[in-house]
């Protein structure tokens, strides 16, 4: 009865199918063609990187000042050095990979961004960030669902909102109703030969099951598992020769690639990447935070080239819940600190530029004397993601209480 | 295929089949039906019932009848007092579990060494060849384990796995219930990820030493006790706190010059690093306010964090392998120095952060803050404030008595609120164990099964953030952890579970067995004391009708694991 199969046809998708089909699939197969979608890919850095020796200020005494032992070299200063951006920032040396996609102009940074809130609890400021609702501990779901929720699509996919995690994050919780999995792979029912019958009684149950979050979530689980067993995604391989680094950050972004080219109806996607609290062994150009970045930067990497032309429809962005310290700590670390560095890359980003404006590392410039003060908020950022490269018609919801303005605009996606 | 007509004949006589069953609304324990020796009311029983699934991992085949006979009071009373528990059969479980017994010392020197010996050597090698790709070390530990040949049972990752089988395995087979549930709640509150560094090779005594020992003792001597395991101090970085330079005692400041007390991850390392000078740390400071005592919102600034962590300068471990905890006065900040209100002189030590803790420990907002939780745990997501109020009076009248504490919860009437019957979603934790114990199963509570738990989102203890395990289940019931139940029930009904035996089949009569109708309500009966709601058994009815016996035997019912799945991963067997 539920007999149907899905080919992958010239990037878009075909339906073969025979008798019912969940309306879903009707809605996915008629009208625009999925490649016209635009997806965000969101990523979280949790734990608080340090933005300082990930985009370098060098041209900022004050940085070499604070940090003697773990600052990274100018560039031109040897062979581990930063690599220059602009004259003035330059980018850690582990995140060379990265480089290219700052010169030919598809990816670009924000610095010296983040929450107004002054916390420097983790838990916190990831909470208020993904919340969208900085300093307001009550709202209860994620401004990413709020903003998928807000577009008005004719045609949505349970899946389009998904996030490659081992629990739902905060920033997707809410009635968009995204899907969280760590293996597409694995996604679905299994009980050998009573693998699809016990996944139609189990979806019977929960369907008739009490109203709350067990019903809702259940709902989008079998929905989840149809789609992805027709879309083939887990069997589509990287293409244009990339290659992810091993370990999970490199899995999650190969995942959320297979579902941009299966045309899953994905439009945001999300996933995390932790090991950036770095309070002691942080290190300079080698030290805990170089290893993360070579992690992070060939996985990156390693995503743009996958998908190649594709990324034209992507837009990558990456947050952390507040920066660190400006001052090195006692164990060649630092401590939770204020800004931070955003990167964007894709899709509509004017890249090649270090967008936002710089506030200085002199003492007089410092955020209560010690941090990296905020000068763009995160909300200006996704904002203009939001509205620009998804179609969110309306922010307010989205961030409510914050007063998005046109003046504020920051030009870093292009119109 | 199921005609239409077939199908109502059917589901007439479930509906037969229902109605003699009792007067069941949903969710009716209609275990009245199979009563076992005790005669009890259906209130009884079910009060019973939600007993055992909040004070226990969840009700193995006969117990709601064993706390009947009994007596609830007595029972709840027992499990009160697990000192007073014969609980001898688990030493032999426990038997293959060497690293148990072992001292931080000694996993250090059996299962760090090793895997620190072949690293230096690689990093050597690396010098030579200029193998910065071995060098990077962006590879998990399994990766590295495994790269450096280091054989299984030696592995620094085999410490925390031994670990995580014993606290399943007490969890499924000690009598001590009430016990194992709190050993759980407080390894969350206090939480430490084991997998950051060392405390690999701390977290065993921390749970054996330092929790264990204290959890119906008095808050202040656990949150004490805590705040000087080298587990916490590793994780929240206090060990490696030092004050600045210049709030240093005079006496020793020219000795110690640019020497910090830093104890970063190659603290025990044969040639340890250079060791940078030291400074302030305030992570332990702010999460024992923000975690552990006060709450999120507990009326503390920023300037208590810093003055806290200046307190607690000093706070470390010793440098010997064994990780005990010492002060190390020549680096405490000897300032003045002020913490919610409190002044303490210039010259102080550690009686200084020991006064803190107690202080913090006894605070009104502490009282508020672990009632909190303890109720979010046992009674509901989202407690009643009445309540809250009431067992924070308790926690404040018996300074913080944590047998008490918990007795007040669970001895008030909003516990026993017909609301909260099956109104907590499992945490993965506590839905692998209900479902282990249900069936009666074999565990040897290995890998896979660990896996299992991991799947759904919580691995123990792997959570990474000092925040623990939310118990609220919005915050982790989500898609792909459902999946993962719904496949753990059927793997593990079907006996497809890797070092976990079960024979569903034997839990019932070989009458009921043989006929698949019987065996979904003698199945439902003992695995979840009949409370599926009607739905949900149409539902495996209506999946049994639709299958056929084997051709070689017209009479067999094969169907005995799949309907024991599916009521395991029940939307009613996921709750509590």
């Amino acid at each position: 009865m539920l007999n149907r199969r899905i080919f992958l046809k010239s990037g878009g998708l075909a339906l073969v199918a025979g008798g019912f089909l969940p309306n879903v699939f009707v809605r996915m197969a008629s009208g625009a063609t999925p490649a016209s979608r635009r997806v965000l890919v969101a990523i979280f850095q949790r734990g608080a990187v340090d933005g300082l020796n990930v985009v370098v200020p060098y041209a900022e005494k004050a940085y070499y000042d604070a940090r003697p032992s773990i600052a990274i070299p100018r560039p031109g200063s040897g062979e581990n050095a930063a690599l220059d951006l602009d004259g003035f920032f330059g980018l850690h040396p582990s995140l060379s990979p990265v480089l290219p996609l700052f010169k030919d102009g598809s990816a670009a940074f924000v610095h010296a961004v983040g929450s107004p809130d002054a916390t420097r609890s983790h838990f916190d400021a990831q909470d208020f960030m993904e919340s969208g609702t900085p300093g307001v501990k009550s709202t209860t779901d994620g401004f990413l669902s709020r903003a998928v929720s807000g577009k008005k699509v004719t045609k949505s996919s349970p899946l389009r909102a998904l996030a490659v995690s081992a629990s739902l994050p905060r920033i997707l919780s809410g009635s968009a109703g995204a899907v969280s999995m760590t293996n597409v792979v694995d996604f679905g029912i299994r009980g050998g030969a009573s693998s699809a019958s016990a996944s139609d009684s189990f979806e019977a149950m929960y369907a008739d099951a009490v109203a709350g979050t067990l019903q809702g979530t259940a709902r989008d689980s079998f929905e989840a598992v149809r789609i992805l067993k027709s879309s083939e995604a887990s069997k589509i391989g990287p293409q244009n020769g990339a290659e992810y680094p091993k370990g999970p950050f490199g899995n999650s972004l190969k995942q959320i690639a297979q579902l941009i080219k299966a045309d899953v109806g994905m439009e945001v996607a999300f996933t995390d990447v932790g090991g950036w609290d770095t309070h002691a062994g942080e290190g300079g150009v080698n030290g805990q935070l170089s290893n993360r970045l070579r992690d992070y930067g060939q996985a990156i990497a390693a995503f743009t080239k996958d998908l190649g032309s594709r990324m034209a429809d992507v837009t990558l962005v990456t947050m952390s819940e507040f920066g660190r310290t400006v001052r090195e700590n006692g164990n060649r670390g630092t401590d939770h600190g204020h800004a931070n560095v955003m990167l964007l890359a894709g899709g509509g980003v004017k890249g090649g530029k270090v967008h936002g404006k710089w506030p200085g590392l002199e003492s007089g410039q410092l955020y209560e004397n010690r941090d990296v003060a905020v000068t763009t908020d995160f909300r200006d950022v996704f904002a203009e993601i939001l509205s620009r490269r998804l179609g969110v018609p309306d922010l307010g919801p989205v961030f409510p209480g914050y007063a998005i303005e046109e003046k504020k605009r920051l030009g870093i996606i292009a119109a | 295929m199921v005609t239409a007509r077939k199908a109502t004949r059917f589901l007439s006589s479930v509906l037969l089949v229902t109605s003699t069953a009792g007067s069941a609304p949903a969710f009716s324990p209609s275990s009245a039906a199979g009563a076992g020796s005790v005669s009890a009311s259906r209130a009884e029983r079910d009060k019973a019932l939600h007993a055992l699934n909040r004070l226990t991992f969840g009700p193995r085949p006969g117990d709601v009848d064993r706390v009947l006979e009994m007596g609830l009071a007595r029972w709840i009373g027992s499990q009160l007092k697990p000192e007073t528990i014969a609980d001898s059969p688990m030493a032999a479980r426990l038997r293959d579990l060497p690293t148990l017994a072992m001292s931080s010392k000694e996993i250090f020197n059996v299962y760090e060494k090793p895997f620190r010996e072949a690293r230096r050597q690689r990093r050597l090698l690396a010098r030579s060849a200029a193998m910065s790709e071995v060098a990077a070390g962006t590879e998990d530990l399994r990766e590295r384990e495994e790269r450096d040949r280091i054989p299984p049972e030696k592995r620094p990752r085999r410490v925390i796995e031994e670990l995580s089988t014993a606290r399943v395995l007490k969890a499924v087979y000690s009598e001590r219930q009430l016990n194992e549930v709190l050993v759980d709640f407080w390894m969350n509150h206090f939480n430490v990820y084991a997998a950051k560094g060392l405390d690999r090779v701390f977290i065993t005594s921390f749970e054996r030493d330092v929790v264990r020992p204290r959890i119906w003792g008095r808050f202040e001597d656990l949150l004490v006790a805590t705040a000087k395991s080298p587990a916490m101090l590793f994780y929240l970085d206090n060990a490696q706190s030092v004050s600045e330079r210049e709030n240093r005692p005079l006496s020793r400041r020219a000795t110690f010059f640019g020497r910090g007390a830093g104890a970063d991850a190659s603290m025990l390392d044969p040639a340890p690093p250079v060791r940078p000078k030291g400074g302030l740390n305030e992570n332990y400071a702010r999460e024992l306010m923000e975690l552990h005592t006060l709450g999120v919102d507990g009326g503390y600034t920023q300037k208590d964090v810093t003055e806290l962590a200046r307190v607690l300068t000093g706070w470390s471990i010793e440098r010997d392998g064994g990780g005990t905890f010492v002060f190390r006065a020549r680096v405490h900040d000897a300032e003045v120095k002020t913490v919610l209100g409190r002044t303490f002189p210039a010259g102080g030590g550690i009686e200084e952060g020991e006064e803190m803790i107690r202080r913090l420990a006894r605070h009104p907002g502490t009282a508020r803050h672990i009632a909190l939780r303890l109720a979010e745990r046992l009674v509901a997501d989202a407690p009643p404030a009445a309540l809250v109020d009431r067992v924070a009076k308790t926690f404040l009248a018996t300074d913080g008595d944590l047998r008490q504490t918990v007795r007040a919860l669970v001895e008030s009437p909003e516990f026993f609120d017909r609301a909260s019957y099956r109104a907590k979603v499992k945490s993965p934790f506590e839905y692998v164990v209900s479902a282990i114990r249900a069936t009666g199963a074999e565990t040897d509570a290995g890998i896979p099964l660990l896996r299992q738990i991991a799947q759904m989102g919580e691995p123990l203890y792997l959570c990474q953030p000092p925040t623990g395990y939310s118990d609220a289940a919005s915050a982790w019931v989500n898609t792909g952890a459902l999946v993962a139940r719904l496949n753990f029930a059927l793997a593990l009904s079907a006996n497809k579970l890797p070092g976990t035996s079960v024979d569903v089949a034997h839990l019932i009569s070989p009458a009921d067995a043989a006929d698949p109708r019987r065996s979904l309500d003698a199945l439902a009966r003992v695995l979840i004391a009949g409370d599926l709601t009607p739905e949900t058994r149409a539902t495996i009815a209506k999946q049994l009708e639709s299958r056929t016996a084997p051709a070689d035997d017209p009479s067999a019912n094969t169907q005995v694991p799949l309907i024991s799945g599916l009521i395991l991963g029940s939307p009613e067997f996921q709750k509590q």
